[in-house]
This record gives C-alpha cells, structure tokens and sequence, in this order.
C-alpha cells in the first residue's frame, strides 16, 4: 500500500517539564508532509523548528497526538525500534557538519551503512557513488581538518544520502557558510529533491535559503503560519 | 568486527593521550609479572613440601645444631616411617661471590625421605660408596656445566679442614633430577661422615632432621612426640611441617605475600585511577560524536560495547607489551638468579592471571563512560556537546 503523504501529524503536542514550570512547545499542531516535497521551516528562535525537527527524526518522542510516517504510527515506537527507523529511512544534515574528526571522508560517509549488512565491497561502491554525487570522489581520503565548510557539508550529504533513506532532514544546513558555498549546497539539496525524489525537511533563518524549498512553513509559538512559495526554479 | 575500525580510530586519536595511558599499563603489569613470578620462586619451596614431611631444628634458633643421638630417637616415635639429616655446609666455588648451596647428608636415607627427588640406581652406588662423591641437583650442574666425574673444588665459609685450608674435593658421582620441574634441584648433597670427621671443628652434630610419617594425619601428634621427647633437655626441638618451615624461613625477609600484595595493589589502584580518569574524559569529550552516532541508527547497546571494547583494548595493549617485557625481565634475571631462586619463571598460570586483570581492568574503567553513553538522549547529547 503506498501512501501520498510521507508524514502525517496529528493533534500533536510537547510540552516540557522545568522544575516545577510547565513548558509547551506544541499543542494540537497538525501537519502533512507530501512525499516529494522540499519545505523549508522558518520562524524566530524558541518557535519550535528544532523540536519539531527532532520530533520528525524521532530523536524525541511527542508527549500526545500522533506521528504517521509513511502509513505507519512511528510515536508509539520503543528506543531501539525508533534508532531501527531512524537507520532505515532518514538522513540527517547537521549546520556543524557532525563528522567524525578521527575518521576520513569515506569512513564518514561509510557510517550510516555499518549498519546494514552490505559487504565492505558493496559499501565502498555506494560511499564512492554518494562522494561522487556530491562532488567529492576525489577528497575521499581526505580527513575533516583538512576540508573547508562547504567540502564538509558535502561529506555530511553524501553520509546522509548514502543509504538511500527516503526523508533528509536538515537542520540549518548553510548556517555555517558563506553566500557561495551556502547556495551551492541548496543546489544539491534542491537536486537530490528534484532528481532523486528525496523527501527534505529544512529549517532555516535564511530567507534566501528557503527559497530553494518547494514551500515554507512559518512556526511562531508552535503554530504554523502557511505561506506557501512556489520554487524558483533554476532554468 | 565493523564496529572495530571504529574503536581503533577512537583509541588512537589523540597519540600522546594513548601512549602514557598505555605507559601506566604497560609499567602496572611489569610490575605485576615481575613481582608474581618472584613470590612464585620464593614460594616454589612451600608448594613442593611434601605433606607427610616433617623439620625438626633446635628450638632456640634453627641455625644451632642437634646432637646426632637424636636421629635414632625420633626413628623410634611411633608414626616416624623415615629419619634423615643434614647438615649446612656453606659452600662456595672458586668465588665467596659464586655460591652453591651444599649440605652434608646421610647418603643412606636422604633420598628415600626426599622421594621427589630421581637418580639412577647406578650413579646412587657410585656415590655411596665414595666418601668423597658428590651428588649435584641437575639444575646446578647446568649452571656450573659439571657432569658425573667431574672433580670440583667446594669451598666452605664456615667450615675449615682439620689439615687446613677450606676447600674440600669432590668428585660428581651423580647428578639428580626431580619428578615435577617445579622441585628445587639447584644444589647438591655429599657425604656427612665424610664431612664430619675432615671439619676442624669436629663433633657430634647434626643440623636439622627431617622425617616422613606414615600418614598426614599423624603429622601433628608425631611433632609432638617428638618435641615431648626432647622437652627439658640441653637442646630441645622444634617439630613442624616442611611447608610450614619453609614459610617461616622464606617469612624471615618479611611477608613476602602481604608486600607482594601491597605492591600489586597500588600499581593497580595507580592506573586504575588513571585510565579511569582518561577514559571518562575521553568520553565526555566525545558526547556530542555519540549524540551523533546514535541520530544516524547505532543502538545504545551497540555504542556501550564499543566503549567497552576501547578500553579492553587499551588495557590489553598495556598490559600485553607489560607482561612481555616482565618475561624477559624474569627470563633474564632467571640466568643470574638460578643458584638464589631456581623456580624463578613466569608461567602460563601468571600469563594467565595477567590476562584476566587485564580484561578485569578494560571493564571496570570502561563501566562507567559506557554506562553514560548508553543512558545518553541524543538532545542533551548534542546540547552538551
């Protein structure tokens, strides 16, 4: 059975306990995430972007509603069925990159396959093709301290994309560039959204890099506040 | 085994970190290997006593001998099977430096008493039936490359001929071996007769007995009878177990086990502290790479055992280069040491030990950042980090 929308949330809330002050981010939020789309999630800061970021990995659970991810109830998961999940269809695309220091492009890149049960041969022929869809085969033994801003989060999609997930899940990722190097790496999100049909969450301050999204959402006290964009697209 | 790469690149990411932690290892089970194999020399002696063997020495000091009448004595207590005697005779060759451990014996019972203890029944009567023969344990006569003929001068720093002079002639007449490795064959045995009637000072002593009893469990009524028989003479006696007379002689320098333990102990605690210390910053500093590593899919438990793996590595990595080096330590010191501590090896059951203080020491320094790590949420974990 297929389903149109890849994510569904309903009646979502999350509140946080501090000390003896009840916080609550959301509360009856609701949402759909098309498969195919790029949205850009905007708002000033404390709006809630990162949690529902989080919330959408499953590295954080809702305290109520429900969290439908392709026909599937993933709210009600267990730790290590939701890390199963997490393995198995997102990538994440940090704004400080994330790399391992110690390990080099490659075994970067190689990370998210470790868990699987490819052959060493099998994942090297996918971490090559993922450095050479970023545009990196040639720095693939390269380590992170020798590689500027933009080549790391390069490093970072491809460690992203490299298990095929069908979500990526970016979380300011050209907070951290400059103007340049920033819309080059939206070119290739913008790319694997386009050419490769990866569904792409993206919170973002830039206004300029929202355009790159399909639509944007504005989030301001855990409430949506919908302006849908039309992409620009390139010619 | 894919996890493995992983813990290798984390263990070995900062080189200087890893060498001195390794360096406190390494130097922890130098100590432990070095020091374990010396008690087990030292102790080689009370493992190898004979359950049914009994010491008699002066109840005064052991150094004071008994008259010679007793030997007949004590071999009619009843529960004595087996009387013999010896007599500390100080030897040296060509050198004061160059020891060997030499006593005057009874050439008709000694070796029955010492039953461990294996020669041929050819070279026996060769010995018995000269005066002047010596037998030499197998491991001494490696040592000082003598064979069966051989006519080797002993010296005494005790004792003097009645013509002068302090070297006596002796001629190999047998070299003797042992039923276990383990038994001390790193000295040799000649004629008490023989001794006695060439030494200036003459007389009628004996320097100890030494007896088996029918039974282990008569050893202590035995000692009894025995030091009953003796009570309110000129010299009475002192009767115990040979494991309980060589514990007290080898007690003389100290307690050894407390001191060997003290030691141990306190290069344990020692690096302990510091590899504990050096694990958990190490990991700390990597809260952020575990948040990570735990977004991307790795399980809690998964991240646990890899911690746990890197510091089984780092301990065995220490310890391993620290045990190697003990063995050579030992193994050279072995060659020197032979004519003192003859069982001074460092064997399988210590390599062994080793090893299980080494896993030992893996996990318990690496419990605690692994325990972190598994009860890490990812959001703090990147907050922290």
């Amino acid at each position: 059975m297929t389903h149109e929308n890849l994510f569904i949330l309903k009646n979502l809330s999350k509140r946080f306990v501090k000390g003896k002050e009840t916080i609550s981010i959301f509360d009856g939020l609701d949402m759909t995430i098309p498969k195919g789309d790029f949205l850009a999630i905007m708002g000033p800061s404390g709006s809630g972007k990162t949690t529902l970021l989080n919330l959408l990995g499953g590295v954080d659970q809702p305290t109520g509603g429900e969290v439908i991810f392709d026909g599937e109830r993933v709210d009600s998961l267990s730790e290590s069925q939701l890390t199963k999940w997490r393995a198995n269809n997102i990538g994440f695309i940090f704004q400080f990159y994330n790399l391992m220091p110690m390990l080099n492009a490659e075994r970067n890149v190689e990370l998210p396959l470790l868990l699987t049960n490819l052959s060493s041969k099998e994942r090297m022929q996918r971490v090559h093709t993922a450095l050479k869809l970023v545009g990196l085969e040639d720095r693939a033994k390269h380590m992170p301290s020798e590689m500027s801003g933009g080549q790391l989060q390069r490093v970072a999609i491809a460690r992203a994309v490299v298990s095929d997930p069908k979500l990526l899940l970016c979380d300011e990722p050209t907070g951290d560039l400059d103007r340049q190097t920033a819309d080059e790496i939206l070119q290739m999100l913008q790319l694997l959204n386009r050419d490769f049909g990866k569904t792409i969450v993206m919170v973002t301050h830039d206004p300029a890099a929202a355009r790159y999204a399909s639509r944007t959402l504005h989030l301001d006290k855990g409430q949506f506040v919908e302006k849908e964009q039309l992409m620009e697209k390139s010619a | 085994m894919k996890d493995l790469y992983l813990v290798y690149k984390n263990l070995t990411r900062k080189k200087m970190r890893l060498f001195l932690t390794s360096l406190a290892i390494f130097v922890a089970f130098l100590i432990f290997g070095a020091v374990t194999a010396l008690q087990g020399a030292l102790n080689s002696g009370i493992e190898m006593s004979a359950d049914n063997r009994l010491v008699v020495v002066h109840k005064t000091n052991f150094t004071n001998p008994l008259p010679y009448a007793y030997v007949n004595k004590v071999q009619n207590i009843d529960g004595v099977h087996q009387v013999t005697h010896a007599n500390w005779f100080g030897g040296y060759y060509q050198e004061p430096a160059n020891q060997v451990i030499t006593m005057a014996v009874d050439p008709d019972t000694y070796f029955d008493v010492y039953s461990e203890l294996v020669v041929s029944p050819e070279q026996m009567a060769a010995w018995k039936a000269n005066r002047a023969g010596v037998m030499v344990g197998e491991r001494l006569a490696k040592v000082n490359n003598w064979k069966v003929g051989d006519q080797i001068p002993i010296s005494s720093n005790i004792f003097s001929k009645k013509e002068g002079g302090h070297t006596w002639e002796l001629k190999v007449e047998g070299i003797f071996g042992a039923t276990d490795p383990q038994v001390d064959t790193g000295y040799m045995v000649f004629h008490y007769k023989y001794f006695m009637e060439t030494q200036s000072w003459g007389g009628d002593n004996v320097g100890w007995l030494v007896l088996t009893t029918d039974d282990p469990a008569i050893n202590e009524q035995v000692a009894k009878a025995i030091d009953e028989t003796f009570a309110n003479s000129q010299a009475e006696t002192d009767t115990s177990t040979e494991k309980a007379f060589n514990k007290a002689f080898i007690e003389q320098i100290g307690n050894i086990g407390l001191i060997i333990f003290g030691v141990v102990f306190m290069a344990f605690f020692t690096i302990l502290v510091v590899v504990g210390n050096t694990m958990v910053l190490a990991i700390r500093e990597r809260t952020a790479e575990i948040a990570v590593l735990k977004t991307l899919g790795f399980s809690s438990p998964r991240i646990f055992r890899m911690i746990l793996a890197e510091s089984c590595l780092l301990s065995f990595l220490g310890g391993l280069l620290g045990l190697g080096a003990a063995y050579l330590a030992v193994d050279g010191a072995s060659e020197f040491l032979a004519r003192f501590l003859p069982n001074l090896v460092l064997d399988g059951s210590i390599a062994l030990q080793a090893l299980g203080y080494m896993l030992l020491l893996g996990l318990v320094t690496g419990i605690v950042p692994a325990i972190s790590a598994l009860r890490l949420n990812i959001i703090s974990g990147f907050s922290k980090g």
